[in-house]
């Protein structure tokens, strides 16, 4: 299976409050809140580390969750905040991706 | 000939609109219309000259608002109106058939824009003050927000029942009366207290508060909050100021029957 890289895309605005991740998109104001694993998967999508490694490192070694379905979360997470435009996704590194500052606490 | 001029400063929320016309009896429906809240003229923050055309069909369309940002220019239309504001001089035009309702709009909007320059907004929200700090009443048409502005015990001054006026000030929020009214047809009393908590409406056979997570308060607060600029800078503003709001202030659900003692558990 091919490997996936991810990053945040720069028309979004995302919020730290009381621990919950809030990720709101610019251009047609979906708002999103991330759970634990989510907001894990979303602050190492710098465009560089394969879905594959973020997922094992920020979920697997974090997190009580079988591999096999944090994979699978995280996929279908990806999925569907990139049907959004929130997340961009290539299959190969992505060059010059920017990380969009996470206000709050 | 030359025309005279008549001018109203319409100060909502601390800050002085000057309206200008050469027509004396719109300047008298306007300062019916915002009695309580007409200003000093001295130094208002912005001025707009407004223009009244005779009615044409292409000033009565049904066309929905549009705000957009061309250089450096705010540009506003709808069906009944067209203005234009540069905000970096603090001037600008409406242009509209003499009627309230165009600039009731235009005013709307200009705030609005303001407001997410300073991290307030404007809210879907009936607002009240009680010993002195004010609590707001949220909710889409329907939910309840004339119903519990109209059950206000005589020691509630009510600040609006339609639209609030968030102002973030160093210290927290502030709440301040508006004259945009809703169903009740009442303006707003012209004062300002301390936001205190934020009740999210919803009718039901309790009268009940309870907790919503950060998520929801967020979620509520964006669906509620009036802006209409297609500004992805600006969505991120009003994102962010919705987010710090819910950060400093409570926000909580509101359970009600449509019976004045809803207002026992808010004091």
């Amino acid at each position: 299976m091919s490997e996936k890289y991810i990053t945040r895309s720069t028309a979004i605005a995302a919020h730290m409050l009381g621990g919950e991740m809030m990720v709101m998109s610019a251009t047609d104001s979906t708002f999103f809140t991330l759970n634990e694993v989510a907001t894990a998967i979303w602050q190492a999508a710098d465009g560089r580390t394969p879905l594959s490694e973020i997922v094992s490192h920020a979920v697997c070694d974090q997190f009580e969750v079988e591999p096999e379905v944090a994979r699978a979360d995280a996929e279908q997470f990806v999925e569907e905040l990139s049907g959004h435009g929130i997340l961009l996704v290539s299959d190969g590194p992505i060059e010059n991706s920017y990380s969009v500052p996470v206000e709050g606490s | 000939m030359m025309s005279s001029v008549h001018e109203i400063a319409v100060d909502i929320g601390g800050m002085p609109i000057l309206l200008r016309t050469d027509d004396p009896s719109f300047r008298e429906m306007l300062a019916t219309r915002y009695a309580g809240f007409v200003g000093s003229s001295q130094n208002p923050k912005f001025e707009l000259d407004v223009d009244l055309v005779t009615p044409s069909p292409e000033m009565a369309s049904d066309e929905d608002v549009h705000v957009e940002m061309q250089d450096g220019q705010w540009l506003l239309r709808r069906g009944d109106f067209r203005a234009q504001w540069d905000p970096r001089v603090g001037r600008g035009w409406v242009r509209q058939t003499a009627n309230p309702y165009s600039i009731d709009a235009v005013l709307r909007i200009l705030h609005s824009l303001v407001l997410a320059r300073e991290g307030g907004f404007l809210l879907h929200a009936a607002s009240a003050i009680r010993n002195r700090r004010a609590f707001l009443f949220s909710g889409v048409s329907g939910a309840g927000k004339t119903t519990i502005s109209s059950l206000a015990p005589d020691d509630a001054k009510l600040l609006t029942d339609e639209i609030s006026y968030i102002r973030k000030e160093s210290n927290g929020y502030v709440a301040c009366g508006t004259p945009f009214a809703g169903e009740l047809a009442r303006v707003g009393e012209n004062c300002s207290a301390p936001v205190e908590t934020v009740f999210l409406l919803a009718k039901g056979p309790v009268n009940k508060i309870e907790p919503v997570s950060n998520g929801e308060a967020v979620r509520c607060l964006l669906r509620n909050i009036l802006f209409f600029a297609e500004d992805p800078e600006l969505v991120k503003l009003i994102f962010r100021s919705a987010c710090e709001f819910v950060d400093k202030v409570p926000v909580q659900r509101l359970t009600f029957m449509p019976d004045a003692r809803v207002w026992d558990l808010i004091q």
